[in-house]
């Protein structure tokens, strides 16, 4: 028989509590998360890095961390309402307790490639939110890093996300940011298009440039193509990939592309590294 | 360490003595197949069996296994299993599938789960005394052991020779203190034993050399063979579910009456099935039936070896045998492959 033991043993599966600080929805499908240890030490998370957060009784769905580890105090997450765990997530409120395990897997190059360059985000749809992190942690630590070029894509105005922080972000020094839409509507006034249409009016010095590419499969192909034609090499291109996460720790094989596990080396790749393993971009 | 030899009666002597004192699994008819189960009688014990419907694995990785309890939102509690047990009737193929669990689940991140199910384990290995209409393991070097067993049992004649492989199997021994050592006979008996089930278990012949095998897969990843065969993939699983070398897994949680209490399970789960890469979101990462059918073979042939240095295939023939479509036979596949790739 199973029987229970305290918590001396070290256990990868299990989750540790956590509570619930805010809950902002922020679009139609998306909620804005902010949560503590209950432990009361900081995550120690980097960008891009990803939880798997836990409601018990629904089971556990790995998130990325959207907020940069140089805010301190709590970490946030946006999370769209796409399968069970998610869907109970979006009952969450505030002062309710959830469980983390993590953080997992690697991390933007912050501390490393990306010093000193000049830093280009390619977004698309949720692929926002773990580069959110980057982007804050580029901006608290301004100068680490050369300017900062920012493109974001969605389907449609209503479906940006950190609005209030684009805007400020616009505004900034040394920031160039530009959004676009696949499909406006009335009152939308900015671009309409993919976002691989933005890339021509950026303008870049592309042998001292980072890019960090986050967004759906179907994105990467064409983005990529495109960053080469402008001359970047791929050793200079970062990508997040999603995969089913469903352990975090090296051992279920969800998240297997090939012989990689990508819970542990990546969701984070550098895109040369990505060029044996031909299940990266399906 | 100890080498005795052992009548039949001894062994059956021994082995009953064994289920006085703890729980003994062992290998005992099923139909006209054989299965590991708990043992309750040192008669039903088959040492003379081919192959087990299902490999050892389930004693250290069960179909459904609680990880962890909770009570509310963020209560959990680990849950590990104490019962120590004695697995008796181990084939040489399948304690070598054991080893590669034993690395993989220590490996990066230790299981403690797999781990206090594993410590708790005596293992009595035996060497096969007849051959499965399937299997392999002489191609694939683990027709026969030489570690990792607590006690070895070899049929030489009408006796066994009975070696302990640790201090647990020593002790385990220690009841038939009796037993006479096994003399330079009884050993070059056994000696003849392990050349001949080197020969024995070959129903299929390799003729790919294990050191070459990652190379070959390396150039045969876009080969017809992937969606030729997996034409006839019902991508029902069945060569993952009886692999001795499977273990991906998925966890669910299972809820209480009270709909607070509960626990998180871990249950098998196998790359062929159909939902295997599919995220929340509902994109599947390996949406064709030839990618998923293909992902088997890598990982047997090229990912495994890459991680943990060994062939994560030991030639059960399991698989084989469980194939309805009689497309997962990995010899056949390989072999093909060096004719054409
Ligand atoms: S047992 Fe055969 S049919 Fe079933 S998933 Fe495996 S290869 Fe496909
Ligand atoms: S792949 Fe087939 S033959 Fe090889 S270990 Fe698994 S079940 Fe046995
Ligand atoms: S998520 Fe389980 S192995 Fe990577």
């Amino acid at each position: 028989m199973a029987r229970a033991k305290e918590a001396q043993v070290t256990d990868i599966y299990r989750p540790e509590p956590a509570t619930v600080l805010q809950a902002k929805p922020v679009t139609e499908m998306e909620i804005a998360f902010a949560f503590r240890l209950d432990s009361g030490r900081e995550l120690g998370h980097l960008p891009g890095q990803f939880v798997e957060i836990s409601i018990a009784g629904m089971g556990e769905a790995p998130i990325s961390i959207s907020s940069s580890p140089t805010r301190k105090g709590s970490f946030e997450m946006v999370v769209r309402r796409v399968g069970n765990v998610s869907g109970a997530m979006h009952r969450l409120k505030p002062g309710d307790k959830v469980g983390i395990r993590g953080p997992f897997g690697t991390h933007f190059p912050v501390d490393g490639a990306m010093q000193g360059k000049d830093v280009l985000f390619i977004c698309g749809g949720i692929g926002f939110v773990p580069v959110r992190s980057a982007i804050q942690y580029v901006l608290d630590n301004r100068k680490q890093f050369g300017r900062v070029t920012i493109l974001y894509g969605t389907k449609s105005p209503a479906e940006r996300l950190f609005c209030d922080e684009t805007v400020a972000w616009a505004k900034a020094e040394a920031v160039t940011y530009i959004e676009t839409v696949d499909r406006g509507d009335p009152k939308w006034k900015g671009s309409v298009g993919v976002i691989t249409t933005l890339l021509p009016k950026v303008k870049l010095k592309p042998a001292d440039t980072v890019v960090i590419v986050c967004g759906p499969p179907i994105m990467y192909k064409f983005v990529l193509i495109e960053l080469q034609n402008m001359g970047l090499r791929r050793e200079q291109v970062y990508v997040s990939l999603e995969r089913h996460m469903k352990c975090g720790v090296g051992k279920c094989g969800h998240c297997q592309i090939n012989g990689v596990y990508v819970c542990q080396k990546g969701p984070v790749f550098r895109y040369s590294d990505l060029t044996p393993i031909p299940e990266a971009f399906r | 360490m100890r080498t005795v030899k052992l009548s039949q009666q001894a062994l059956d002597q021994w082995v009953a003595g064994l289920i006085r004192t703890q729980a003994v699994i062992g290998v005992q008819a099923k139909g006209d197949r054989f299965e590991f189960a708990p043992l309750g009688r040192s008669s039903d014990l088959r040492l003379d069996y081919d192959v087990t419907i299902l490999p050892p694995k389930m004693f250290f990785q069960p179909a459904r296994e609680p990880l962890l309890a909770f009570d509310g939102a963020a209560g959990f509690k680990t849950l590990l299993s104490d019962e120590p047990f004695v697995l008796l009737g181990v084939h040489p193929y399948d304690l070598v599938a054991i080893l590669q669990m034993d690395a993989l689940f220590a490996a990066d991140n230790d299981d403690i789960h797999y781990r206090s199910r594993r410590e708790k384990a005596v293992i009595v290995a035996c060497d096969v005394q007849s051959a499965s209409p399937n299997g392999f393991a002489g191609c694939m070097g683990t027709a026969t052991v030489s570690q990792g067993f607590d006690v070895l049992l070899t049929r030489v004649a009408d006796i066994y020779v009975a070696e302990a492989g640790t201090a647990a199997g020593a002790a385990l021994l220690a009841d038939i203190a009796k037993a006479p050592e096994a003399d330079a006979v009884n050993l070059a008996r056994r000696e003849q034993v392990w050349q001949d089930n080197q020969k024995l278990l070959r129903k299929h012949d390799l003729r790919v050399s294990l050191k070459e095998l990652p190379a070959l897969l390396e150039r045969s990843y876009d080969h017809p063979v992937w969606e030729e065969k997996a034409r006839r993939c019902f991508s029902c699983g069945s060569c993952n579910l009886v692999c001795p070398t499977c273990y991906c897994f998925d966890v669910q949680d299972e809820v209480g009456w009270d709909l607070k209490r509960g626990v998180r399970c871990r249950t098998w789960d196998g790359c062929l099935l159909k939902d295997f890469a599919t995220v929340a979101g509902a994109h599947n990462f390996r949406k064709s039936r030839a990618e998923r059918y293909r992902h088997r073979y890598y990982r047997k042939g090229k990912y495994m070896p890459e991680k943990i240095g060994q062939i994560a295939c030991v030639g059960c023939g399991r698989c084989i045998s469980a194939c309805v479509s009689k497309i997962a036979n990995p010899v056949e596949v390989y072999n093909r492959l060096q004719e054409e790739s």
